[in-house]
């Protein structure tokens, strides 16, 4: 086939939006993903004060739910769930435009950079959306937690929901199966944000897949503990 | 000299475009540890002929490593396992005698086979034509060093611009995405001076052409560096997504003026 | 056949000035109305396309490969030529003129090197201009080096990849133009004719090698920048694409061919290392800048390692030889010399055909990294080819045939002795004479591409009138098509059982042995007689699997090999008549003494051009005679 049988889009497409383009919803996905990280960074730090007792977690949610005479945590809601929402279009999106981009795949194929991390993102972003909706059925609403003591006007019982709901085996091993979930797609996905976003420079390259790493061990390290903590009995 | 090699290949047979393939196995005997791949493809090749049978398609020319014709997946790698290696410079003492070899087409919508192991890439001729390139026409530059280029700037620019556009990043890539081949060619000029006042208007026309072939998209997997014949580095994608990101900030529709007359 | 070689007249460095004054115009709105067609897309092809349509003119680029970006010119490793004396170390349009007609060995045309000289710095600017990066120093400016024949710095280079910068240079450039609109290209598409009607090219027959079908194309101008014909020794340095078809096919139309004789064998290529080597693969030369070439002083030391040979037992034959110009000698001086020390049973590596290039003094005295810096990835391809680390044992190279300088008879317009049919860069013969100097084929490439053919071009389309293009339905055109699809049918009927590439390997073993490095009266007539046994074979014992409406590359290859084992003989044959060694023809009955060559200006300072004369007749030996008048013929010594 001759160039000449085709067009050069690159004029006309130029006028294309952002979102239409291949690297800008990469870039949405990136900078989503962003906020997604920091906020399961900040929540992990917050359920620290499940170590310090009842007390201080039950403040901590009566806090978050006081905030800005309680329009704060609507705001967070509101960011998270359009970072989610972007995040997963972005996602969704990508994802078949790439499986089109190779209908038929190769008999022999072997990875040599790529990680099973890398590999697994869009498992490992649909186990933790599945989990995500369990996760707020379970311990904020608590519709899948038959033990779940709603709020009473100012009074939370964060802490004995925490407690009553991991003490059933097969949610604490859900858990600990999503948080692993979850170090997977952070380790890839904190590496590749900077790439995505232009931060690569072989001068920060170790600082980049250090920062990925050491920030994954941390959340999934101690979110893994929370469970664990329950189950033994450590947290009781 | 070392012992001679017998081998069994599995090659994808594909009569055109619009046919189906299958895989076909041929025995590859006698063959010198010396011979590059492509050399014993011939050996069979002429096998083949002589038998009156069709001869395996494959895409070659300079058979020095330069012009990124040669283009196969050796047991499921492009250009085979040596890294940095193209095909016709990849020679039978990396394999080991018995050996069963599977040969592939690259593999991407946007590079359709036309027989066998050649497909056609003129999908990364159309994302040049798209803005890869200084418009600088036939005789209108200045002198040569009338623009001083930091060294370290000129060795970038080269770094980028060894890219012999043989699409194994393509073929390499989980997600069959061009991104390591553009961002090569929007690296080389964007390092430079000339390139510079094309360089955001450069950086949307070829993503947009790229989108327009229907490659993938990276998702940082890393395989296209690896398999990369001349080093291209992945910090250009990262490079690239940059400028596009700044280029998208600041886009403003191209002003159509009409001259005073 | 007159041949008009259309030398303005003036004092040499006035020449092209008027002459681009002289040249009518084409009306800027009337370019549009012209239609030219480029074959190839290497450095000349791809340039002249470019260059071309920023002009105005509706252009069609045609080439063989799959994009315009991998024609050969990518694989040219050193450098490229350019008088711009950065360097004050005495350099001049007039000493790079002097250093190309003198390297030329006086058969090149004075006036076509001049105005190769002078283009030589637009060239660097403009490439530049297109983001070439060439190498630079720590103040930001080019660098330069000293590349094989030259005595002053004024090689720019891009690592060892000049080639291919400079054709992604010319690529970028076309593909602008393709992206506007304003070149039509037609990658997968191998010329196998000229259209002329009326003794005027009118256009091209093509195949398209994907769909196998035969297109006529028709225009007001063909331009051929096919590139060489080195492949006819079927082991070279050329890609295995290479061919000689277009040049030929014109030739049997009434070009003529120029020199063919003139083919240049590179001095360092990696030795061939069994019989299914398909290609030889070629070493910059800028390694003897660093490199130090040798063989044993003794037979018996030959199959020793080379760490064992002691220091004196060691022949530096060219340095030794050539003092001054040392293991910098001229290409065609090095490869005899490598020729004639293997001959004498000096040769090393398992064949006993190579020479040692040896970079340990340069690593004493540089160190690893430097040397690393200059050659890393010259060596790293030697390494993967050889399975020897160049840095711990010497390379072991020896020629191969690299270039042809022979080639299309063109007038100082660059137009063949059909009018409308131009020819470019290496297909045509003009610039290098009996020898090429290294660095010098980009710069002839470019030259041609850029700087001259926009401008000569015009004078000729001016004399036609706008619109009064052949029609593509017009009987002449047809009939044209018609011996292509006929040629192609006649490759099928054989139905032997030998395949192409045997055939062009029982040529190039002809070729290389009778009328290689060396040539002799017996081994011409020798050849002469081998040739169309091997031709007649070929005839009656081909093979081609398949059919002609597909993808066959067979049938591609047939259709070259077949037109090599044409030209081959025309090769020999120009060989045989011209009766004196000059620049890389090197006829054994006329030499020195010493076993250098002697030239006969008495009876040779011509070009010879030689007119087909049909199927069975013998081809006419035509002369145009060369004047020097601003250079004094003198006898090359580079001792």
């Amino acid at each position: 086939m001759s160039v000449a049988e085709q067009s050069i889009a690159g004029a006309e497409a130029r006028g294309h939006g952002f979102l239409a383009s291949s690297v800008g919803r990469k870039i949405v996905m990136a900078a989503s993903g962003i906020v997604l990280f920091g906020f399961v960074t900040v929540h992990m730090i917050g359920n620290t004060q499940a170590y310090m007792g009842a007390k201080s977690l039950n403040a901590y949610a009566e806090f978050l739910h006081g905030m800005l005479h309680g329009g704060g945590i609507w705001i967070f809601r509101a960011v998270l769930l359009t970072a989610t929402g972007l995040h997963v279009w972005s996602a969704t999106t990508l994802t078949l435009d790439n499986l089109a981009a190779r209908p038929v795949g190769y008999r022999a194929q072997q990875s040599v950079a790529s990680t099973w991390a890398s590999r697994t993102m869009r498992w490992s972003g649909v186990i933790l959306a599945v989990f995500i909706v369990f996760h707020l059925l379970h311990l904020t609403t608590g519709q899948l937690h038959p033990a779940f003591k709603a709020p009473q006007g100012h009074e939370y019982f964060a802490y004995d929901n925490f407690v009553s709901g991991f003490k059933v085996p097969a949610v604490a091993a859900f858990y600990i199966v999503a948080q692993l979930c979850l170090g997977l797609h952070m380790w890839h996905g904190v590496w590749s944000f900077t790439q995505t976003l232009g931060l690569s420079h072989p001068r920060y390259e170790g600082l980049r897949r250090n920062f990925a790493t050491g920030l994954t061990l941390l959340v999934v390290g101690v979110n893994i503990s929370y469970p664990v903590a329950v189950i033994t009995g450590f947290i009781h | 000299m070392s012992k001679h090699l017998n081998l069994t290949l599995h090659v994808w047979r594909q009569k055109n475009t619009s046919c189906d393939g299958k895989f076909v196995e041929y025995p590859a005997e006698n063959v010198s540890p010396d011979m590059s791949f492509l050399e014993m493809l011939d050996v069979v090749n002429e096998g083949l002929i002589r038998k009156g049978e069709d001869p395996i398609t494959f895409d070659h020319d300079c058979r020095e490593g330069i012009c990124g014709t040669c283009s196969m997946v050796i047991n499921g790698r492009p250009h085979g396992p040596k890294e940095r290696t193209t095909t016709c410079q990849l020679h039978m003492r990396s394999f080991q005698d018995g050996e069963s070899i599977t040969l592939e087409p690259w593999r991407a919508e946007a590079f359709p086979v036309l027989r066998d192991l050649m497909v056609d890439r003129t999908a990364f001729d159309r994302i040049i034509a798209a803005g890869g390139f200084i418009s600088v026409p036939t005789g209108s530059p200045q002198d040569a060093n009338a623009l001083p280029i930091p060294k370290e700037n000129a060795e970038l620019a080269m770094d980028a611009a060894a890219c012999i556009g043989c699409g194994a990043c393509v073929a390499a890539c989980p997600n069959a995405s061009a991104m390591l081949f553009v961002s090569a060619k929007i690296n080389h000029l964007g390092q430079l001076p000339q390139g510079q006042p094309e360089r955001y208007s450069r950086v949307r026309d070829m993503i947009a052409q790229m989108d327009a072939e229907e490659f993938g998209t990276c998702t940082n997997h890393g395989e296209c560096e690896i398999a990369c014949p001349k080093g291209i580095k992945m910090e250009n994608i990262a490079r690239m997504n940059r400028d596009f990101l700044k280029a998208s900030l600041t886009y403003r529709p191209a002003v159509v003026g009409g001259g005073a007359g | 056949m007159e041949l008009k070689s259309q030398i303005p007249d003036g004092p040499i460095e006035k020449k092209w000035d008027k002459h681009k004054f002289d040249l009518k115009l084409v009306n800027p709105a009337n370019k549009r109305k012209y239609k030219v067609i480029v074959v190839g897309s290497g450095l000349a092809g791809g340039a002249a396309a470019a260059s071309l349509a920023e002009l105005g003119y509706e252009v069609e680029c045609y080439c063989y490969q799959d994009s315009p970006r991998r024609a050969h010119s990518i694989a040219a490793q050193g450098g490229i030529n350019g008088a711009k004396n950065y360097h004050g170390d005495g350099d001049s349009v007039r000493r790079l003129f002097y250093d190309t007609v003198k390297g030329g060995d006086f058969r090149a045309r004075e006036a076509n090197v001049h105005r190769l000289a002078e283009v030589s710095n637009n060239i660097i600017d403009q490439c530049v201009g297109q983001g070439v990066p060439f190498a630079r120093e720590y103040g930001g400016l080019l660098d330069n080096r000293s590349f094989g024949g030259a005595q002053v710095s004024r090689t720019f280079y891009a690592r060892g990849q000049t080639g291919q910068q400079l054709l992604l240079g010319a690529y970028q450039a076309l593909e602008r133009q393709i992206g506007l609109g304003a070149v039509k290209m037609f990658s997968r598409h191998e010329m196998l004719e000229v259209i002329v009607v009326d003794g005027v090219a009118k256009g091209i027959v093509t195949r398209n090698m994907v769909t196998g079908k035969i297109e006529s194309h028709v225009a007001d101008a063909v331009c051929l920048a096919t590139g060489g014909y080195g492949n006819v020794f079927y082991l070279s340095t050329n890609a295995k694409g290479c061919n000689g078809t277009a040049i030929w096919r014109a030739y049997k139309k009434g070009a003529a061919f120029a020199n063919p004789c003139f083919t240049q064998i590179h001095p360092t290529c990696i030795p061939v290392t069994g019989d299914h080597q398909s290609k030889l693969t070629l070493m910059s030369e800028s390694l003897r800048n660093d490199g130090r070439i040798w063989v044993p002083k003794r037979k018996e030391d030959c199959g020793k390692p080379a760490s064992q040979i002691p220091e004196d037992d060691r022949d530096y034959y060219l340095e030794r030889k050539y003092p001054s110009f040392g293991n910098l000698a001229p290409r065609d001086i090095s490869s005899r010399a490598a020729k004639q020390a293997c001959d004498e049973g000096r040769g090393i590596g398992a064949t006993g055909r190579g020479v040692y290039l040896d970079f340990d003094d340069s690593i004493k005295r540089l160190g690893q990294p430097k040397i690393e810096e200059r050659y890393g990835n010259l060596f790293e391809m030697y390494e993967r080819i050889t399975d020897e680390n160049p840095y711990k044992t010497p390379m072991r190279i020896y020629p191969a045939s690299h270039y042809t300088m022979g080639g299309l008879w063109v007038d100082y317009n660059l137009q063949s002795t059909i009018p409308g049919l131009f020819v470019l860069g290496e297909a045509n013969f003009s610039d290098h004479g009996a020898n090429r100097l290294g660095a010098s084929a980009l710069m002839q490439g470019l030259a041609d591409g850029y700087f001259v053919i926009p401008y000569t071009i015009g004078g000729y389309l001016a004399g036609i009138k706008p619109g009064s293009r052949i029609k593509v339905d017009d009987p002449a055109v047809k009939a044209t098509e018609q011996t292509v699809s006929d040629q192609i049918s006649r490759l099928f009927a054989i139905k032997g059982k030998q395949t192409p590439d045997h055939f062009h390997r029982e040529l190039g073993k002809v070729m290389w042995e009778y009328s290689g490095m060396g040539r002799n009266e017996a081994g011409l007539k020798k050849a002469l007689e081998l040739i169309p046994q091997i031709r007649e074979e070929f005839w009656n014992n081909l093979c081609i699997p398949g059919t002609g409406e597909e993808v066959n590359q067979s049938l591609e290859m047939a259709g070259r090999v077949a037109d090599f084992l044409e030209l081959g003989e025309l090769l020999c044959l120009d060989a045989l008549n011209r009766r004196e060694s000059c620049g890389a023809h090197f006829r054994e009955e006329w030499q020195t003494g010493e076993g250098e060559a002697m030239r006969d200006d008495e009876s040779f300072c011509h070009v010879a051009a030689w007119e087909y004369k049909g199927e069975g007749s013998a081809p006419v030996r035509h002369t145009e005679q060369l004047a020097f008048e601003s250079l004094h013929l003198a006898t090359r010594n580079y001792k």
